[in-house]
């Protein structure tokens, strides 16, 4: 299976647009959204089918006995994480701040600290005639990365004999999308024209770069400031990184997402940039494979 | 006032009004804790920079001390240890700096070093001073440099902006910790409003005031409005799309700067959010 993951770096620039676009244009059978801090591709994938979910299970969290608990501060004292608060002599963990690194129970000598399961959030698995694989991390938990990799794990188990699968990502550079970056064949960068916009670009191609994938770069409302858009180009001319080409900003994007659909339904100046911009990628994926 | 400003969603305009606040209120402290991508200097351009470097531990080992008996590689939770013919190896990456594999070797083979994962640079923009935290690329975790940022901004009467980073993930939730007052800025559209839900249940769990500014506002979409008013949440300030805020904003420009209507815009908007806080 051939995996596509879509990135961007600044928040907010299409990611989801773009990919749930190629995902109809490419009718492709395998997809999966790894913005798992901030999920949206189910709301336009179109699944006509219930999903499977199941909790997922990040780390684990200490839990104090407050029965057991004599208050002497060792656990606090030694915890990294600033989980741990002594009030009314008593131990307690913030499950927020908590890691669950095992240090509490470890060093407690009353044996008051047990670790307990945490659910940290949900996995969703779609299938009718395609499989889409998706996941929402609950409120203010760590381990985003974790299940990013569930998340694709599951993708690839449940349609093995896709060719070619299209992944949503999340903005940034930290864990969730170094997790996403992991395995696959080609990383598309959304771009934005603007200051914000081509400094988050350059980050993000640097990480993909630390990390070894193979990355391209096209614009999206390209006419929103052409200058930008052309110092865009100029930075991929310079630096080497395949241009995939511009995306016109177009006000059916919104429209269409307000409905539940894709651009690719539309017939819009957008969907015909898209297109090339798929026919690139795919050259682009097929010169690796020779 | 402690103001934070979060989304949920990316790209929805958290810099964009984080940067006119502080600059509406004349002399203000702002913080830039997206720290994965930090743009709020872009708008800002702080003058007279210092950049400190932000570091964790971790765990080196002795090999003349070790006795390879796996006590740490067992302990640790993250799979950061790894028994490689007979020592641990460490995988930097995934180590969360617990300093448990310290803690449980019977030989006193593990000490601790420093690591940089970051930075944050202070400076001046006119009678602002600008906080970034800028994690290193290739770092996993943002949580130290946020940490860092924060505890740059001593307890005062000025306004403290604390611009968040996406998401409802545990980076958010140390960022708006400190918080007196959250402003959840969202576009209204079905992304907007989904991930809009996502951080009002951030905020509430932690108990957190809040109130909203729709940006890009005046489409046909309604339904953000509906879940504002349904919850309570108090919409502060519609900001209608222009394409000179656009521009303004591309070429890294503040429209409270450059613009008096805008200057008046988030005067009031900052007004209203003293009222709602009760500061």
């Amino acid at each position: 299976m051939k995996k596509l993951l879509i990135l961007s770096g600044k928040g907010g620039t299409g990611k989801t647009t773009v990919a749930a676009a190629f995902i109809d244009l490419l009718n492709a059978e395998a997809f999966a959204d790894c913005d798992v801090d901030a999920p949206n591709l189910h709301l336009v994938a179109g699944m006509n089918t219930l999903p499977e979910r199941w909790d997922y299970y990040g780390s684990q969290k200490a839990f104090i006995d407050p029965e057991k608990c004599i208050g002497c501060g060792v656990c606090l004292d030694n915890c990294r994480f600033e989980a741990v608060t002594l009030r009314d002599g008593i131990c307690e963990v913030n499950e927020y701040a908590c890691e669950g690194c095992g240090v509490c129970e470890y060093v407690c000598p009353q044996s008051a600290v047990t670790m307990r399961d945490d659910v940290s959030g949900e996995q969703l698995l779609y299938k009718d005639s395609r499989v889409f694989s998706t996941a929402t991390l609950k409120m203010g938990r760590g381990n985003s990365g974790k299940l990013v990799t569930e998340v694709k794990k599951t993708l690839v188990n449940a349609a093995p004999d896709s060719k070619l699968a299209v992944i949503d990502g999340s903005p940034g550079v930290g864990c969730p999308v170094i997790a996403s970056i992991s395995g696959v064949d080609l990383v598309l960068i959304v771009a934005e024209p603007s200051l914000s916009g081509i400094h988050d670009m350059e980050r993000i191609l640097k990480t993909a770069d630390i990390l070894r994938a193979k990355a391209a770069v096209c614009v999206n409302k390209y006419d929103a400031c052409m200058e930008k858009t052309k110092d865009i180009e100029k930075y991929c001319q310079e630096n080497k990184v395949p241009f995939m080409g511009r995306v016109p900003f177009d006000k059916q994007a919104s429209a269409a997402v307000n409905e539940g659909h894709s651009l690719a339904l539309v017939d819009c100046s957008a969907r015909a940039a898209l297109a090339n911009i798929l026919k690139n990628l795919r050259l682009l994926l097929l010169e690796d494979a020779k | 006032m402690k103001l934070a400003v979060l989304s949920g969603k990316g790209g929805t305009g958290k810099t964009f009004v984080s940067v006119n606040l502080a600059a509406a209120a004349g002399s203000a402290i702002y913080i830039d804790c997206d720290v994965e991508e930090p743009n709020g200097r872009i708008f800002l351009r702080p003058e007279n920079l210092i950049s400190k470097t932000i570091n964790i531990k971790q765990p080196v080992f002795d090999s003349e001390k070790c006795t390879g008996c796996r006590k740490c590689v067992a302990f640790c939770r993250f799979n950061a240890l790894v028994y490689v013919k007979t020592k641990p190896m460490l995988f930097s990456e995934v180590c969360h700096s617990c300093g448990g594999c310290r803690l449980v070797c019977p030989s006193g083979a593990v000490s601790e070093t420093e690591k940089p994962v970051g930075n944050v640079e202070c400076g001046k923009s006119g009678d602002i001073r600008v906080v970034t935290g800028c994690m290193d690329l290739g770092e996993a975790s943002g949580i130290p440099v946020i940490r860092a940022a924060l505890a740059e901004a001593p307890d005062t009467d000025d306004l403290t902006v604390i611009d968040c980073p996406p998401g409802s993930a545990c980076s958010v939730m140390e960022s708006i910790q400190a918080a007196d007052y959250c402003l959840l800025v969202a576009e209204p559209t079905a992304f907007g409003l989904h991930n809009f839900k996502m951080v009002y249940e951030l905020v509430s769990l932690l108990h957190k005031p809040c109130g909203a500014v729709i940006n890009k506002a005046g489409g046909k979409y309604t339904e953000l409005d509906d879940f504002c008013c349904e919850h309570g949440v108090p919409v502060l300030l519609r900001i209608p799309y222009s394409e000179k805020l656009a521009r303004l904003g591309a070429s890294g420009q503040i429209a409270a700067l450059s613009d008096s209507e805008y200057a008046e815009m988030f005067r009031s908007l900052l007004g209203d959010i003293r009222r709602e806080a009760h500061v």
